[in-house]
């Protein structure tokens, strides 16, 4: 049954549709316990109940698609979303490869580093996202085959504090779906 | 309502200068990591004496009751060990006075044949000797915790006036390791229960007004969707699974309407989507970040962060959509904005020198404090009774929950699961 609504869960996502979707039912546990309001002789007795949390587990993410070789990822200044010329060459690989085949998909996923707000961050990798997607256009891919997302903070590519490791993660990820 | 937010116990003023309000680890067990400190003024000294039949039961009650009582910043404890009493015991006023404290809890708890527990309390003010009520829970194991937290409720609202929160409940999220979880907690984060696993992140939970949903932002489909999850059932639905990220839902206080921020027409935007689902509206149309919508507790407006101005501030609009006002001005980077049910305050972060704290403002009149003085706090939620901010930060570099009073003096790490814990959301009261 958890199975079932795995694979629900995850058609209804990959079917990528822009309105609410009602998924299945998962499998409903009813935790919650018997609860008696009570009189006591010395308490103007009172009722204490609580509901039960059924737990989900999503279990793992979906595979990725074949992919060209070589680099697949820009590399940004702090708090900056312009291109650096250094990686047009990036760009214009990948753009070839997404063209070659028009029922290539593409997400460009942008990060940041680990400084300040998770919401905001992702806000900021949104602008990554969208610079790198921007520029993918202008060669002509078509924006049917492009999605622009962003993770924040929450993937750093290196772990660590130092400008080093962060600069590696204020990038934008071509990614094959 | 206006209410005071330090209140000022003139029956029992005392300016104590007591230090380190540290919890008594005798009656604790192990696994009770409670940590209160700070030093507090005007704090109600009150004792706690272990209930009786505690030994043999799953769970301390005194001890829970105990610190959710100072981890409000209203109380302090005075050391009850080695008084046996119960709920039925008239205590010795002159013995409790001696022991300086104004007032006491003493009670039982017992199983009963049907495997339950009852529990009995009776709250004493030994200044006056006088009785000020009790009362009487038959519980489950599961829901001992419980009890405790709403006897200090009732603690809480006899002796303060104000209604206590201790027996609400808080969501979180942890990292462990590749795993990520999503848990609703009681308040003083313990008895988690798992309400997702994911092996993606998952940020930004969010209460629904009655308790009952958890609206939040997960990247299992490896980008980030908003989704509306009923916690006791497990059921979920998709709220906002556009193209391009789809975060930080917010609910409107009738819980009919979610903002959300979307980026499918490009940028990251705000709109509006019915909590039943349906098209969204757009809120406010901008060619730079606007993010992080909180509703006003009335309804009437909408807080959010924007860099419009070059830099992220936050700012308000009517909650349909209009022109925005700038809200605050001190430094070049606010966001995380967290209005008090009350309506009273703006929690939020604000870097100051290349480190993230916590501010409060108090919206009247526009004044700014800082309420702590670590580096990377993040996440501010206010309690339902607007008197305390659980909020994520960093301690020796593990991520944890901290609690604070609003003038930044009694702070507490809340415990709970191993690993990084951050992303904490206070429900609202209990039914």
């Amino acid at each position: 049954m958890k199975k079932l609504f795995l694979v629900l869960c995850t058609a209804a996502l990959m079917a990528g549709c822009g309105s609410a979707v009602k998924l299945d039912n998962v499998p409903v546990e009813d935790k919650s316990g018997t609860n008696t309001s009570q009189s006591g002789a010395q308490g103007d007795g009172s009722a204490v109940g609580k509901s039960g949390v059924t737990s989900v587990d999503v279990g793992k993410s979906t595979q990725q698609a074949a992919m060209p070789a070589g680099a697949r990822i820009v590399y940004f200044d702090y708090d900056s979303f312009i291109i650096k010329p250094e990686f047009q060459s990036v760009i214009e690989t990948q753009a070839r490869f997404i063209k070659a085949d028009r029922t290539r998909k593409v997400a460009i996923e942008g990060h940041t580093d680990e400084r300040g707000g998770r919401e905001y961050n992702l806000a900021l990798g949104q602008k990554r996202a969208e610079a790198v997607r921007g520029a993918l256009g202008l060669l002509g891919v078509s924006d049917a085959q492009m999605e622009a997302v962003s993770f924040g903070k929450e993937k750093p590519a290196v772990l660590g504090s130092d400008e080093a490791a962060m600069a590696k993660n204020r990038r934008a990820e071509i990614s094959y779906r | 309502m206006t209410v005071n937010p330090f209140p000022r116990f003139t029956a029992f003023v005392r300016v104590a200068c007591v230090g380190l309000a540290l919890l008594a680890g005798a009656a604790v067990q192990a696994q009770f990591r409670v940590d209160v400190a700070g030093i507090g003024l005007n704090q109600l000294p009150i004792a706690v004496s272990a209930f009786r039949g505690e030994d043999a039961a799953p769970q301390k009650i005194a001890a829970i009751v105990q610190a959710d009582l100072e981890r409000s910043g209203q109380f302090r404890a005075v050391d009850a060990a080695g008084v046996a009493l119960d709920e039925l015991t008239r205590p010795d006023v002159a013995v409790w006075r001696q022991k300086g404290a104004d007032s006491l809890v003493s009670g039982s708890v017992a199983r009963l044949a049907d495997g339950r527990y009852d529990v009995r309390f009776r709250l004493w003010d030994v200044v006056r000797g006088q009785d000020l009520g009790g009362q009487s829970y038959a519980v489950t194991q599961g829901d001992l915790r419980l009890a405790a937290h709403r006897i200090a409720d009732f603690v809480y609202e006899k002796l303060t006036g104000e209604k206590g929160a201790f027996s609400t409940r808080i969501a979180y999220v942890t990292k462990a390791g590749p795993r990520y979880q999503l848990w609703v907690a009681d308040a003083d984060g313990e008895n988690a229960q798992s309400a997702l696993a994911s092996p993606e992140p998952i940020i930004s939970p969010a209460w629904s007004p009655n308790g009952a949903q958890l609206a939040y932002v997960s990247f299992e489909s490896r980008k980030p969707v908003v989704y509306s999850h009923d916690v006791a059932t497990g059921k979920r639905r998709l709220i906002a699974n556009f193209k391009g990220s789809n975060s930080a839902p917010a609910w409107s206080p009738d819980g009919r309407t979610l903002a959300v921020t979307l980026s499918r027409d490009g940028g990251s935007q705000l709109f509006a989507i019915d909590a039943a689902g349906g098209e969204p509206r757009r809120l406010a149309q901008s060619s730079s970040i606007d993010t992080e919508p909180v509703y006003s507790p009335d309804g009437k407006l909408i807080y959010f962060v924007s860099d419009r101005g070059g830099a992220p501030q936050i700012y308000k609009m009517p909650a349909s959509g209009g022109s925005a006002e700038r809200v605050t001005f001190t430094s070049s980077y606010n966001i995380s904005p967290a209005v008090s049910p009350d309506g009273r305050w703006l929690a939020y972060i604000s870097r100051v020198n290349g480190a993230f704290k916590l501010h409060l403002m108090e919206l009247a009149g526009g004044a700014v404090t800082v309420l702590t003085d670590s580096a990377a706090d993040e996440s501010p939620s206010f309690a339902p009774n607007s008197r305390l901010i659980v909020y994520a930060t960093q301690q020796q570099g593990r991520e944890v929950l901290m609690t604070t009073t609003l003038d930044g003096k009694i702070k507490a790490r809340l415990s709970g699961q191993g690993g990084n814990i951050r992303e904490p959301d206070w429900g609202p009261f209990q039914k």
